[in-house]
C-alpha cells in the first residue's frame, strides 16, 4: 500500500481485493479477453470487406450515373363508358438516344455543392473485328481528363498507356488474349448503324474482373460520337460526389433537378447493401451476447467476492468505511476486471487481425484485403467493456455496501 | 444533525459514554418482537477500563454493537463524546465510529490481503486526512507499541493468532479514538497471549485516556479492570 497511498483508498483497497484473488481474476479476464478478441476481429474483417468492396466497387464505377429518361407508352383514358380504349400497352422500345441540352445539364449538375465532378459519355455496343474474329464489346467515349477522376483507368493499365486520340482505343487483358493483341496493334470497330472504324491499341487495362476484361473498351468521346452516330452528343453523365454514402439522396435530387434517370452505386449494389446490413445485424447480436457473458460473468465473480469478504466488509464498516466507499470498491473492481479483459482482448484481437492478413491470402498469393486496427474500435471497446463492468458489479456491489455490519462481522 | 468530533482529552467529568433508558428489541412491530436490552444506563469516563461479563445470549454482544453504533437502539439516549446519536443518520454515525470507536473482536478480522502495517494505516488511509509519511510512522509507532515492529511489512494472513489480534488492537488504535470496545478480544488466545492484549489495551486506556468497554468470560482478567458489569437477560448489575 505504500507505493499506493496516492491513489483513493477504493482503489487501493479493489486493487489489493483483485490482486488476492488472482486466479479467480486471472480466469474472468481471460474470458472478458477472448469475447472481446472476438468483437475485435470480427468487427475489423467486417469493416475491412465493406472498405475492400467499396473501394473495388468506387474505383471502377461512377458514384451515380445520369441517363436520358425511358421511353414508356402512355395510356389511353377510359371514354365515358368506362371502357377502356385501348386494352393492350405495350412496352416501347428503348432506342439509343443522347441527353438533350447535355452541357446545359452537365453544368448545372456540377455547381451542386455535393458533386464533385461530372463526366458525360457514350456509352453503347459495338462488334470489333479482328480478321476472321468477332467479339461483341462495350464501347465507352469519354473526356479522359474528366473520366479518369472518376475511374482511375491509369493505374489499371497493365502494357501501354492510357493516352485516348480520335483513333486510340483502350481494351482489356482478357480480350487482348483472345484475340492476340497488343498494344499498337489495329482493330476495326462495327456499330449497328454500320459505321466501321480503324482504331489503334494504345493501352490494355486489368479491371480486376475477367467479364469487365473481355467486353470493356474505351475510346475518346468525338471518337464514340462519330461510331454511334450521335454527333456532338452524350448519352451518359457519370457523377462523383463528395459523400459517397450521400449518393442516392443526391440522385434523387439531381433527378428532380433535371428529369433525368439517376441511379446511384447504392441502388446498383443493393444486394451488397443487403449483406452489409446483415452482416451488421449479425455483428450486433453477437457484441451483444459477448457482452451479456462478459456482464454475468463479471457478476458472478463479485457476487462469490462479497460473500467470501463480508467479514471484511463488516470490518471496514465498523471502522467508518461508508456504504459509499464500499460501493465504489466493488464498482471498481467489476471496471477494472472489463477494462483489462479488454485489453488484453484487443491484443489478441489484433494478433489474430496480424495473422489473418499474413496467412490468409488470394490464390496469386496477394493480400485478400487490408484491415485496419481501428483506433476508435479499441477505445469503443474499452469504454464498452470498462461500462459493461461497472453495470455488472452494480448488483454485487449494492449488496456489499447494503451489508448490515453486525450481521457481516458475526458471518 | 450536525455531528462534532471532541478532542482528545476530554473532562474527566465528562463521560465517553452515556447510556440512559437504552432498550433494544428485534423483530419491531412483528408477534416475535423480542426486546434483548432493558433500559440499560451505564457511563464510562476518559481513562476508565470497566470489563462486561455474563451469561451466552445475555445480550453483551448487542450491548457493544448498539454502544458502537453499528446497531441503532430501539429507544434511549445514546452519547458518545457528549454527542447524542440516536438522531444521526448513517453517514454521520459512521463518521462518528471512524473516528470516536475502535474496535476489537474475538476474531481479528485483519483484511488478508494487506500487510500487517497496511491494517494499522486503513482507517487512516480511508479517512484521508494524513499524510503517507504520517500514516506509515503512526502504524509502525502502534504496532512497535505491540511488539510486531520485526513483523510490519508481514501479511496478515501469515502472523500467529496472538499477532494478529495484537494488529487488531493497534488497528483499533489508529485514530485515536476516545472509547475502545473489545469484544472477548482474548477468547480465543492463549493465556501468555491473552495477558499481553490485556495489558495493551490497560496502557492505552492509562496513558491516553481512552475508555475501554472489555467483555470476557475470564474471571482473572475482570478481576484487574476498574469496574466490572454483569449483563444477566439485558439487564445490567454493577459487581
Amino acid at each position: 500500500m505504500m507505493q499506493l497511498t496516492w491513489l483513493p483508498f477504493e482503489w487501493i483497497v479493489a486493487l489489493r481485493f483483485l490482486k488476492e484473488g488472482k486466479i479467480q481474476s486471472a480466469f474472468i479476464v481471460v474470458g472478458i479477453s477472448i469475447g472481446v478478441a472476438v468483437i475485435v476481429f470480427m468487427s475489423a474483417l467486417l469493416t475491412g470487406m465493406q472498405a475492400n468492396f467499396v473501394n473495388r466497387v468506387l474505383t471502377g464505377q461512377a458514384h451515380i450515373q445520369m441517363l436520358a429518361p425511358k421511353e414508356v407508352a402512355r395510356t389511353l383514358r377510359k371514354n365515358e363508358a368506362n371502357e377502356t380504349e385501348i386494352a393492350i400497352v405495350q412496352t416501347p422500345l428503348q432506342r439509343f438516344k443522347g441527353i438533350d441540352q447535355w452541357q446545359n445539364v452537365a453544368s448545372q449538375v456540377a455547381k451542386m455543392a455535393q458533386v464533385k465532378v461530372v463526366s458525360p459519355a457514350i456509352s453503347g455496343a459495338a462488334l470489333l473485328i479482328r480478321g476472321d474474329t468477332t467479339r461483341s464489346v462495350s464501347v465507352t467515349g469519354m473526356i479522359p481528363d474528366l473520366y479518369f477522376q472518376i475511374i482511375s483507368l491509369p493505374e489499371k493499365i497493365v502494357r501501354g498507356q492510357a493516352i485516348l486520340a480520335s483513333d486510340s482505343i483502350l481494351i482489356g487483358t482478357e480480350l487482348a488474349s483472345d484475340l492476340g493483341l497488343s498494344v499498337g496493334d489495329k482493330l476495326r470497330l462495327s456499330t449497328g448503324n454500320g459505321s466501321v472504324n480503324t482504331l489503334k491499341i494504345t493501352g490494355i487495362f486489368d479491371l480486376g474482373n475477367k467479364g469487365a476484361n473481355s467486353r470493356s473498351t474505351f475510346v475518346a468521346l468525338r471518337t464514340a460520337q462519330s461510331m454511334m452516330g450521335l454527333i456532338g452528343g452524350a448519352s451518359v453523365f457519370d457523377v462523383t460526389v463528395h459523400d459517397v454514402y450521400a449518393a442516392e439522396n443526391i440522385a434523387r435530387q439531381i433527378q428532380s433537378l433535371t428529369g433525368l434517370q439517376a441511379d446511384s452505386w447504392i441502388k446498383t449494389n443493393e444486394q451488397f447493401f443487403t449483406a452489409v446490413r446483415a452482416q451488421t445485424t449479425a455483428n450486433t447480436a453477437i457484441r451483444f451476447f459477448v457482452a451479456l457473458s462478459v456482464g454475468f460473468g463479471i457478476a458472478s465473480v463479485l457476487v462469490v467476492s462479497v460473500v467470501q469478504r463480508s467479514r471484511e466488509i463488516g470490518i471496514l464498516r465498523a471502522m467508518g468505511i461508508t456504504r459509499g466507499q464500499i460501493l465504489r470498491i466493488f464498482l471498481l473492481q467489476g471496471g477494472l476486471l472489463g477494462l483489462g479483459g479488454a485489453l488484453m482482448g484487443s491484443g489478441i484481437g489484433g494478433a489474430a487481425l496480424y495473422l489473418w492478413q499474413r496467412f490468409e491470402r488470394n490464390a496469386d498469393g496477394s493480400v485478400m484485403f487490408f484491415l485496419v486496427f481501428d483506433m476508435h474500435l479499441l477505445v469503443q471497446t474499452l469504454v464498452l467493456a470498462t461500462l459493461t463492468g461497472l453495470i455488472s458489479a452494480f448488483a454485487p456491489a449494492m449488496r456489499a455496501a447494503r451489508l448490515d455490519p453486525v450481521v457481516a462481522i458475526r458471518g | 444533525m450536525k455531528v462534532t468530533r471532541p478532542s482528545q482529552g476530554l473532562p474527566a467529568s465528562n463521560p465517553i459514554l452515556d447510556l440512559i433508558g437504552i432498550r433494544k428489541s428485534f423483530n419491531v412491530g412483528q408477534p416475535n418482537e423480542i426486546e434483548i436490552l432493558h433500559g440499560i444506563n451505564l457511563q464510562l469516563f476518559p481513562g476508565e477500563f470497566c470489563a462486561v461479563t455474563g451469561p451466552s445470549g445475555s445480550g453483551k454482544s448487542t450491548l457493544l454493537n448498539t454502544v458502537g453504533l453499528l446497531d441503532r437502539p430501539t429507544s434511549g439516549t445514546l452519547k458518545i463524546c457528549q454527542q447524542e446519536t440516536t438522531l444521526l443518520s448513517d453517514a454521520d454515525l459512521t463518521d462518528l465510529r471512524g473516528h470516536q470507536i475502535g474496535f476489537v473482536f474475538q476474531y481479528h478480522h485483519l483484511l488478508s490481503a494487506f500487510s500487517a502495517i497496511e491494517n494499522v494505516m486503513m482507517p487512516m488511509v480511508a479517512d484521508a486526512g494524513f499524510s503517507n509519511k504520517a500514516m506509515r510512522e503512526r502504524a509502525a509507532q502502534l504496532l512497535g507499541s505491540v511488539g510486531l515492529t520485526p513483523w510490519l511489512d508481514a501479511p496478515a494472513s501469515r502472523l500467529s493468532g496472538g499477532q494478529q489480534q495484537r494488529v487488531a488492537v493497534a488497528r483499533a488504535l489508529a485514530m485515536k479514538p476516545a472509547l475502545i470496545l473489545a469484544d472477548e478480544p482474548t477468547g480465543n488466545l492463549d493465556s501468555k497471549s491473552a495477558d499481553a492484549v490485556f495489558e495493551l489495551l490497560q496502557s492505552v486506556c492509562r496513558d491516553q485516556g481512552t475508555a475501554v468497554l472489555f467483555v470476557t468470560h475470564n474471571p482473572l482478567l475482570s478481576a484487574r479492570c476498574d469496574k466490572t458489569i454483569e449483563v444477566v437477560d439485558g439487564t445490567i448489575f454493577d459487581l
